[in-house]
C-alpha cells in the first residue's frame, strides 16, 4: 500500500458525521496531517494544506468492510488486489477484510504472507486478512490459529463451506478465544441445501429452481449462538439472509452472548423477486430473500442487532456468469455499490437516517473485530469518506474499478455516491 | 403483444411469456395441421429449413415428436442427443448453439436439465428457439397439447376443472400447465403428497386448489393429468417408496370410478405403469393417453411454423 500521504489535508465545510463519537455537525471542518486526523492545522499548514471543498457533501470516517474477496492469490482471472482495492476505494471502503477462500486457502502462513506481499505493492487501501477456521476450510482439522494470527489474520472463518460439524465448531470457538479471534460464521446447513440455487418460496417454485429455506440458515445461526453460550467465545454470523436469523441474534444479544452479526447491502435492498429473468449476477450465497426479510434485516440494523453492513463482494468473470442459472458460481461484484444500496433501502426508503448507516459502515463492524479503525477521532489514521446522500445514479459498468462486472446493481437508480475516499490522508478516490 | 391473427415471437420459452389470443392462435393453426398427421401426408411449409434438435437430457418422446413435426413441415432435422454435464466440459452452451447457428440453422429445439436455459438461448440466439423441458421450469408444447387435446374433447377449456396429481414440485409440465390451463380460463387443482405438492404452491400460483386427499381432487373434476414420477430426479425424502405412493396416489380402477361419467385421464407420458396409473385406467375408455401423442405434432408443428415464420415477416 501507499505510504500516508504526510501533508496536510483541509477538508471545508463539509456536513461532519462520526457515529463513534456522536458528532453530526451541519457544518464543519475536517484535518489530518502526517496521515492522521489532528485537532487543527496550524497557520502555516493551513496555508499550504490541499483544501477540499466539502460544500453540499457529508465527511464521515472511511467505512469498514467485514467481508470481501479480492481474488487473489490464484482467482486473479475475477479480481485483484490492485482492482479490487480501487473498487473498495470507490465505494469507500478504506479497511477491507478479505476471505480465506482463495487458491491456495489462507489457512498457512505461507499463503498470508504472499497476500500481504501482493497487498504491499497494490492495494489501495487497508487489507486485513481472514484466515480460514479448518484446514483447507473442509471442516475436518482446525487450521494453525495461532501461528496465522502471528501471521496478521484478523479472525477466522470456514467462509461458504461453513462448519458442518458441531464438535468441531465448539472446540474451534475454544481454541480461537484463547488467541483472542473472532469466529465468522456462514450459517448454511450443507444438507438442506444441495442443488440449492435460490431462497425457497413462490418465486423458486415459479421459477423451477431448487430453494434454499431460510431454516437451512437459521438452524446454523441458532447452533451457533448455543455453542457461543457453551463456549464463552466471540462469534459473529456473516451475512445473515433471513428474518429469522436476526431475530435469533437478537435474543442471544439479550443474554448478553457475545454474538454479533452483519448483513449485505444488496439483502437490504434486493429480494428474490429480482430473480425473475434468471440474472445470474444476482445468485448469491446467502440467496435473496422475500420482503419481509429484506425488512426484517432492515429493522435488525436499526435496532443494532445487527451490527455492520457489508458488501460480500464476490467478483466472478464474465464467462462463469454466462451461462445456465445452475450451472454459474454464486456471487455478486458489490464492493462499489454496497453503499448507494444500502443508503438507498435505508435512507431514501425511510427506515433510518444518515448517521445510524454511517455507524454500520464504519464503527459498528471495527467494533466486531476491534479494529482501531471507523472514526475520525484525533489521532487516528486519517482514513475517511467524503459523499453525496443526493447524488441519483445508476452504475455503468464501465465506470467501475472492480474487474468483474458481476454487478447486480447496474441500471439500477441507487442514490448516495461516494465523491472522495482518503487513506492515511492520501486520496485514493475521486476527483 | 400480439394481435388476435398474429405471431411475433420467434421463440416458445415458456407459456408465461404467451397471451391467452396466442395460445388460440397456436391451437388456429393446430387444426390446420392435423389433416396432414394423415401417413402419406405432409406438407413444405418449412421446406429449405433445419430444425437442429438439442436434447441435453434423455428424451425418446418429445424428441421424436418434434422431429416428425419439423419433418410433416418439409424441414430437414437433426438431432443432436448427448447431456449438459458432457456439453459442459468440453463448451458452453453459448458456443454450442452459436455454433449451430453459424451452420444456417432456422431454429434450435432444446431440452436441458437448467431451469431458465431455454430463455437465455433465446436472448443469445436471434434464429428460434424452442423449449422442449428446461428443468423443473417449463415444457410449453406439452401443456400447449394437453390444453389442445381438453379443446378438441370439450369443445372449450374455459370452465374445465382440472386436477394434476402427482410430483408437482419436480414438473415442468405441472407449471406449464397451470399456466396455460389457468390463461384459458380452466380451474386447476394440484393434488399429490405433501412434499410434492408444497403449500407454497399456492403462494406462487394463487389461483390453484391444493388437494392432498385424492377423493376431493378427483369427484367433480373434467380431466385428470397424471404425472410420471420422477424418481431419478428425487432424493428419497420426498416419499418412502413407490409402493407407497402407488397405494396413496396411485389411479387404479376403484378409485377413477370417483370421477364424474364424462371425465377423461391424461398422462403426458412415458406411463410408469403400475406406479401412478394402472394399465386398466391407462388403457381404459377415459384415456386420451394416444390422443395426446397425436396432437402433440400437430401442435408441435404450429410452435415451429409460427416461430420460424415470425423470423422471416
Amino acid at each position: 500500500m501507499n505510504p500516508a500521504d504526510p501533508s496536510p489535508l483541509w477538508i471545508r465545510g463539509a456536513r461532519v458525521i462520526d457515529p463513534a463519537a456522536g458528532r453530526d455537525e451541519a457544518k464543519g471542518d475536517v484535518f489530518a496531517l502526517d496521515g492522521v486526523i489532528v485537532e487543527k492545522l496550524s497557520a502555516a499548514d493551513q496555508a499550504k494544506a490541499r483544501v477540499v471543498d466539502g460544500q453540499g457533501l457529508v465527511a464521515a470516517p472511511g467505512f469498514v468492510d467485514l467481508h470481501c474477496r479480492l481474488g487473489e492469490p490464484g482467482r486473479s482471472a475475477r479480481e485483484t488486489v490492485g482492482t479490487g482495492t480501487r473498487a473498495a476505494a470507490a465505494g469507500g471502503f478504506t479497511t477491507v477484510v478479505t476471505m480465506p477462500d482463495s487458491l491456495p486457502a489462507a489457512d498457512n502462513v505461507g499463503t498470508l504472507q504472499l497476500l500481504r506481499e501482493i497487498c504491499s505493492r497494490e492495494a489501495v487501501v487497508r487489507v486485513l486478512p481472514a484466515g480460514t477456521l479448518t484446514k483447507g476450510h473442509e471442516g475436518k482439522a482446525l487450521a494453525p490459529l495461532g501461528t496465522m494470527k502471528k501471521a496478521g489474520v484478523v479472525a477466522v472463518t470456514d467462509t461458504t463451506s461453513g462448519v458442518q460439524n458441531n464438535e468441531i465448531m465448539r472446540r474451534a470457538l475454544e481454541y480461537a478465544r484463547m488467541f483472542d479471534l473472532v469466529v465468522l460464521d456462514h450459517c448454511q446447513d450443507s444438507s438442506m441445501t444441495e442443488g440449492s440455487q435460490m431462497h425457497e418460496g413462490a418465486w423458486s417454485l415459479r421459477l423451477g429452481l431448487r430453494g434454499w429455506p431460510r431454516a437451512a440458515e437459521e438452524i446454523v445461526a441458532s447452533s451457533d449462538c448455543l455453542l457461543a453460550e457453551l463456549t464463552q467465545a466471540r462469534i459473529h454470523l456473516q451475512h445473515l439472509s433471513s428474518g429469522g436469523s436476526a431475530d435469533i441474534v437478537r435474543r442471544a444479544k439479550a443474554k448478553r452472548l457475545a454474538v454479533t452479526a452483519e448483513v449485505s447491502a444488496l439483502h437490504l435492498l434486493l429480494t428474490d423477486a429480482a430473480l425473475a429473468d434468471y440474472g445470474t449476477s444476482l445468485k448469491t450465497n446467502p440467496p435473496l430473500r422475500e420482503e419481509a426479510d429484506r425488512r426484517a434485516l432492515i429493522a435488525a440494523l436499526v435496532d443494532g442487532t445487527i451490527d455492520a453492513v457489508c458488501s460480500d463482494h464476490s467478483p466472478c468473470t464474465a464467462t462463469e456468469k454466462d451461462c445456465e442459472f445452475d450451472l454459474a458460481p454464486f456471487g455478486a461484484a458489490t464492493l462499489e455499490t454496497a453503499f448507494a444500496a444500502a443508503h438507498t433501502a435505508l435512507v431514501t426508503g425511510g427506515y433510518a437516517g444518515l448517521p445510524l448507516l454511517l455507524a454500520r459502515l464504519t464503527h459498528g463492524p471495527a467494533k466486531v473485530l476491534g479494529l482501531a479503525a471507523g472514526t475520525l477521532g484525533v489521532g487516528r489514521p486519517a482514513d475517511l469518506v467524503l459523499l453525496d446522500p443526493q447524488a441519483a445514479w445508476k452504475p455503468v459498468r464501465a465506470d467501475l474499478a472492480s474487474k468483474s462486472g458481476n454487478n447486480p446493481l447496474l441500471g439500477h437508480a441507487l442514490t448516495g455516491r461516494i465523491r472522495r475516499t482518503f487513506v492515511g490522508g492520501r486520496q485514493v478516490h475521486g476527483a | 403483444m400480439a394481435s388476435h391473427d398474429t405471431w411475433t415471437k420467434k421463440d416458445l420459452t415458456g407459456i408465461e411469456e404467451l397471451s391467452r389470443a396466442e395460445i388460440e392462435l397456436l391451437f388456429r393453426q393446430a387444426d390446420q395441421f392435423l389433416p396432414a398427421l394423415a401417413p402419406g401426408k405432409g406438407l413444405d411449409l418449412m421446406k429449405g429449413r433445419t430444425v437442429v434438435n438439442l436434447f441435453l437430457e434423455p428424451s425418446t418422446r418429445t424428441r421424436t415428436a418434434f422431429e416428425i413435426s419439423a419433418k410433416k413441415l418439409g424441414a430437414e432435422v437433426v438431432s443432436i442427443n448427448t447431456t449438459a454435464s458432457s456439453l459442459v466440459k468440453g463448451e458452453t452452451l453459448r458456443d454450442t448453439a452459436e455454433n449451430i447457428r453459424a451452420m444456417g440453422v432456422d431454429a434450435i429445439v432444446m431440452r436441458h436439465s437448467s431451469a431458465g436455459s431455454a430463455r437465455y438461448l433465446g436472448s443469445v440466439l436471434d434464429i428460434s428457439v424452442v423449449n422442449a423441458g428446461d428443468g423443473a421450469h417449463e415444457h410449453p408444447t406439452q401443456a400447449l397439447l394437453d390444453a389442445f387435446t381438453l379443446r378438441r374433447r370439450f369443445g372449450r377449456v374455459e370452465g374445465l376443472k382440472v386436477t394434476i396429481l402427482g410430483d408437482i414440485l419436480f414438473s415442468r409440465v405441472a407449471r406449464s400447465n397451470i399456466l396455460c390451463l389457468s390463461k384459458l380460463g380452466a380451474q386447476v387443482t394440484l393434488a399429490g403428497p405433501a412434499t410434492l405438492v408444497p403449500a407454497a404452491l399456492k403462494d406462487a400460483f394463487p389461483q390453484v386448489t391444493i388437494a392432498h386427499d385424492l377423493h376431493a381432487a378427483l369427484k367433480d373434476c373434467d380431466a385428470v393429468m397424471l404425472l410420471r414420477i420422477q424418481h431419478e430426479r428425487q432424493t428419497t425424502t420426498h416419499f418412502p417408496s413407490l409402493g407407497e405412493y402407488t397405494s396413496q396416489f396411485g389411479l387404479n380402477a376403484e378409485r377413477a370410478a370417483w370421477l364424474k361419467p364424462e371425465a377423461i385421464v391424461m398422462h403426458p407420458g412415458p406411463i410408469n405403469r403400475g406406479v401412478e396409473v394402472e394399465s386398466e385406467v391407462a388403457d381404459g375408455p377415459r384415456s386420451v393417453i394416444l390422443e395426446q401423442v397425436r396432437n402433440g405434432v400437430a401442435v408441435r408443428m404450429a410452435v415451429l411454423h409460427l416461430c420460424t415464420g415470425a423470423i422471416s415477416r
